[in-house]
C-alpha cells in the first residue's frame, strides 16, 4: 500500500487515548483508516505488513464487539494475534495486572491491546512493558478507537469534522466514549454539546469544552451529530435513574426529540444498543439517518490504521532484547 | 547515658513560653534541668555544640500509623520509630486500626511495652471508639483511658451513626476524655477515589465531594454543642469544614482540629496521570481548598499538624488508582514542610513549630512539648535555612510511598534526644 506517509509522523509509542494527539495526528491516523475501509470491502482482506508479529488481546473486562474487531484487524494485516480474557471477578483485579504484564512482555509481543474496568490500568500497565500499548477502553477514562472510528464515521458521512455540532447524550458520568470523542471532536475544531440527566453528568464537565444541556429538545436543537450512549448500569453504584422507563420518556432518542436536530443529522451508538432504553429501535434501525453499522465497520478499519502506525515506530526503536 | 549534659550555644525555641533566645540548655538525668543565658558546663557529663542550630521541644505527632500489630511487613514500631526521631519526633501517637483492632487494655499495655523495648520515639496510642472499629457499640472508655488510651477514634473511618457519635461524645465527658473524628460522610465518599472535579472528571475517576467533609463536621458540631463532649477533628482539607470549626470556637464550642502536610503543600492536581502516591484520605483538594488551610493554620482555626503516616507496601501502592490504597509515609517529611509555611511567610518560625509541639500536646494534655525546668528532655536541634531535596530511598521507614521525594525543603534535624538520650544523629 502507500508507503509515503512518514514512519515518524506518530511520534507515540502507545495509544492510550486522544488526550494529548494533535490535529495532524489524529487525521493521519483517519486517512490511514480510510484507505482499510476500501481493502476491507476487496474479496482478499488480507496484507502482510504485520507478518511476523505477534498481537495480544488483552481484556480484563468482557467484549465481544471490540475484541473482535481488533482481532480482524490484526489478522487482517497478516499478523498473529492471540486473545486473553482475564476474569476481573475470578482474582483480585489490580494484584494480576502487574503480573499479567512481566508475563506477557517476557513473551515479546509487538502491541498489546488492553481494556480493563479501572481508570488508569492501562497507562500503568504500558509503563511496565516494552511493546507498544493500545488502550481498548479503560475504566471511565478514555476509549480512543473508538473515538478514532466515530470521526471516521462521521467525516465519510458529512465530509468534514470541523464546524460540525455534535450532542453526546446519556450517561456521560461513567463514559469513556464520552471523553475520548469529547477531547477528539474539539481538537478536531467541532462543537460539542452533552444532554444527560444531572445524575449522569460529572463535576465540571463545562470545564472539558462541552456546553451542557439537560433537556433533549434543547440540546438536541441545530445538531449535526446526535451519539447515544448505553447506559451503563454495570458501573451504576447505586441509583442514577429512578427507572428505565422514565429515562426513556425523557432522555431516549425518538423521533419526536430528533425533530429538533437537522433534518440531515446522523445518528450514531458505540453499541450495544439497550433498544428501548436510550435509543428506539425505529431510529436505530433507520437506514437513512442511522450511521451504527457503519460505525462498526469503520472500527476495523480504525484499528488496522492503529496497529500499523505503532508497529510502523518499533522497528524505529532499538530491537527488543 | 550521661547523666548530665550541656546543650551549649543553641537558638532556643519553645512556643509554649515564645522563647526564642541564644543560650545553652542543661539536661539532668532526662529532664530539662536549666535553660536560658550562658549556663556554667560545671560538672556536666558531656557537652554539645549547637553551633546556632535550633534547639527546640522534640515534635509529637497526633496522627500515625505504625502497623505492628498485624502489618509489620509495612512498617513496625522499630522501623516507625527510626523514622519518627529521623524527622524530629521524639512523640507519636498511633492510630487503633492495627490487626487486632487496639479496643482493649491488653493492646494498650501492649503499644506501651513495645515503645519501651524500641526505646526511640515515645509511642502512645488511641483507642478504638467502637469496638473492632465496626462503628456500632463504645469500647470501654473509662478502662481504656486509665491504661493509657489518649483519646477515642475509630481512625480512618468516621464514625458514621448519629447516635453512636452522639453517646461517644457524651459517655467521653463523663470521664473528661477527648473524641477524634475522620470527618467524611461515607455515604458521600463511597466508591470516590479523589477530588470530585476537573481532574477527576478528566481522568475518569469517581470523586468525593468537599461536601462529604463538611456535612459530617458540621453534624458532629451540633453533637458536640448538646453534649458538651470534647471533639478533635482530624486532618480538615476544606475550606467549608474550616469555616464551619472556625465559627464553632467563636461560639465557645470544645472543639480543636488538626491538619496534615499534604493538604497544605500540595493539591489535587499533584494526582498528575494517577499517581497513587497522591492518594490519600480525605484525597488532595482544590487549590482554594489548600489555600484555606494555610489561612485557617494562621488564624489559628486550625490548632495543629500531624503527619497522617501511613506506610503502604509496593503491592498496595502499584495498582490501579481507584484500588490502591490511600496514604503516604509521612514522618520524615513532617519537619521540613511544616517549615515551608515560616520559609513562606505564612507563619512565625514559634507558631510553626507551636502546631507540632505545645498544641498537641494541649490536645492531648501530654506534659512533653515544652521546654520548661522540671519537663522531659525530649528535644530535637535542627538546621533552618539549608536547603536539601527529600529523598525517600533515604527514609527509615519500611514504606518509601511518598508523593515528596526530589521536592526541595530547608531544614533538617541534626539531633533527637528523648528523655534525655541522644537517640538520633545526623551524618553528613
Amino acid at each position: 500500500m502507500d508507503n509515503g506517509t512518514s514512519p515518524l509522523a506518530f511520534p507515540h509509542r502507545h495509544l492510550l487515548g486522544i488526550e494529548g494527539l494533535s490535529p495532524d495526528e489524529i487525521t493521519l491516523l483517519l486517512d490511514r483508516s480510510e484507505s482499510y475501509v476500501e481493502q476491507n470491502r476487496q474479496v482478499d482482506k488480507k496484507q502482510s505488513l504485520l507478518r511476523g508479529r505477534t498481537i495480544i488481546n488483552l481484556f480484563f473486562e468482557n467484549s465481544t464487539r471490540t475484541r473482535t474487531s481488533f482481532e480482524l484487524a490484526g489478522k487482517r494485516l497478516g499478523g498473529d494475534v492471540i486473545n486473553m480474557s482475564v476474569q476481573a471477578s475470578s482474582i483480585k483485579k489490580g494484584e494480576t495486572l502487574i503480573d499479567t504484564a512481566m508475563t506477557l512482555t517476557a513473551m515479546h509481543p509487538d502491541v498489546l491491546v488492553v481494556r480493563h474496568p479501572e481508570s488508569g490500568a492501562v497507562q500503568l500497565l504500558a509503563e511496565k512493558v516494552d511493546c507498544a500499548v493500545v488502550n481498548a477502553g479503560d475504566g471511565s477514562h478514555e476509549h480512543p478507537t473508538q473515538a478514532l472510528l466515530d470521526a471516521l464515521t462521521i467525516r465519510s458521512r458529512k465530509g468534514r469534522l470541523q464546524g460540525l455540532v455534535v450532542a453526546i447524550c446519556g450517561d456521560i458520568l461513567h463514559s469513556r466514549v464520552a471523553r475520548s470523542n469529547i477531547a477528539l471532536l474539539n481538537t478536531m475544531g467541532a462543537r460539542v454539546r452533552v444532554v444527560a440527566p444531572r445524575t449522569l453528568l460529572p463535576a465540571a464537565i463545562d470545564r472539558l469544552g462541552v456546553e451542557v444541556f439537560h433537556e433533549m429538545k434543547a440540546g438536541l436543537a441545530g445538531v449535526d451529530i446526535v451519539m447515544m450512549l448505553r447506559l451503563q448500569t454495570e458501573r451504576f453504584h447505586g441509583s442514577f435513574v429512578p427507572s428505565i422507563r422514565e429515562y426513556f420518556h425523557f432522555f431516549g432518542l425518538d423521533y419526536e426529540k430528533l425533530a429538533a436536530a437537522k433534518p440531515d443529522a446522523l445518528i450514531m451508538h458505540p453499541g450495544p444498543m439497550n433498544r428501548g432504553v436510550e435509543i428506539d429501535t425505529a431510529v436505530a434501525d433507520d437506514i437513512d439517518r442511522s450511521a451504527i453499522r457503519q460505525q462498526v465497520e469503520m472500527g476495523v478499519a480504525v484499528r488496522m490504521a492503529c496497529l500499523e502506525v505503532l508497529t510502523r515506530n518499533l522497528s524505529n526503536v532499538a530491537p527488543a532484547k | 547515658m550521661s547523666a548530665r549534659t550541656l546543650f551549649r550555644d543553641a537558638r532556643l525555641l519553645d512556643p509554649g513560653s515564645s522563647m526564642d533566645q541564644t543560650g545553652d540548655l542543661l539536661v539532668e538525668n532526662g529532664r530539662i534541668a536549666a535553660l536560658g543565658g550562658r549556663l556554667s558546663a560545671g560538672s556536666s557529663d558531656e557537652t554539645i555544640d549547637c553551633a546556632g542550630a535550633c534547639l527546640a521541644p522534640g515534635l509529637i505527632d497526633m496522627r500515625v500509623e505504625l502497623r505492628e500489630p498485624g502489618a509489620e511487613h509495612q512498617e513496625s514500631m522499630q522501623s516507625g520509630g527510626r523514622a519518627a526521631v529521623a524527622g524530629g519526633v521524639t512523640t507519636m501517637v498511633a492510630l487503633p486500626n492495627t490487626d487486632p483492632v487496639i479496643d482493649d487494655m491488653a493492646l494498650i499495655e501492649f503499644v506501651a511495652r513495645r515503645s519501651r523495648d524500641v526505646g526511640l520515639a515515645r509511642i502512645r496510642t488511641y483507642a478504638a471508639a467502637t469496638k473492632g472499629l465496626k462503628g456500632r457499640e463504645l469500647t470501654e472508655f473509662g478502662l481504656l483511658a486509665a491504661a493509657g488510651a489518649l483519646a477515642f477514634t475509630d481512625g480512618g473511618q468516621a464514625i458514621s451513626d448519629a447516635v453512636v457519635m452522639r453517646r461517644a461524645l457524651a459517655y467521653a465527658r463523663t470521664f473528661d476524655l477527648l473524641v477524634m473524628q475522620h470527618p467524611e460522610e461515607p455515604s458521600l465518599a463511597a466508591g470516590g477515589a479523589m477530588n470530585e472535579g476537573e481532574v477527576a472528571t478528566r481522568l475518569g475517576l469517581s470523586g468525593i465531594t468537599p461536601a462529604a467533609e463538611v456535612i459530617m463536621v458540621e453534624r458532629d458540631l451540633r453533637l458536640c454543642e448538646i453534649t458538651g463532649g470534647r471533639l478533635h477533628i482530624a486532618h480538615l482539607s476544606t475550606a467549608a469544614a474550616i469555616e464551619a470549626i472556625r465559627q464553632a470556637k467563636r461560639r465557645g464550642l470544645p472543639v480543636t482540629c488538626d491538619t496534615a502536610p499534604h493538604y497544605f503543600a500540595l493539591n489535587e492536581t499533584a494526582v498528575g496521570d494517577y499517581r497513587t502516591f497522591a492518594k490519600v484520605s480525605p484525597p488532595l483538594r482544590s487549590e482554594t481548598d489548600r489555600r484555606a488551610v494555610v489561612a485557617g493554620l494562621k488564624d489559628g482555626t486550625i490548632d495543629a499538624v500531624a503527619s497522617d503516616h501511613s506506610p503502604h507496601d509496593q503491592d498496595s501502592k502499584r495498582l490501579p488508582f481507584a484500588s490502591a490504597a490511600s496514604g503516604i509515609v509521612a514522618l520524615e517529611t513532617l519537619l521540613p514542610l511544616t517549615l515551608e509555611l515560616y520559609h513562606n511567610g505564612h507563619l512565625g518560625l514559634l507558631e510553626a513549630l507551636a502546631k507540632l509541639t505545645h498544641s498537641p500536646a494541649t490536645i492531648l494534655r501530654l506534659p512533653e512539648g515544652r521546654l520548661a525546668v522540671g519537663a522531659a528532655a525530649d528535644l530535637i536541634v535542627f538546621d533552618l535555612d539549608r536547603p536539601r531535596r527529600i529523598d525517600v530511598d533515604a527514609f527509615r521507614s519500611k514504606s518509601k510511598n511518598s508523593p515528596f521525594d526530589g521536592r526541595p525543603v530547608q531544614g533538617r534535624v541534626l539531633r533527637t534526644i528523648v528523655a534525655g538520650r541522644s537517640v538520633f544523629i545526623h551524618r553528613d
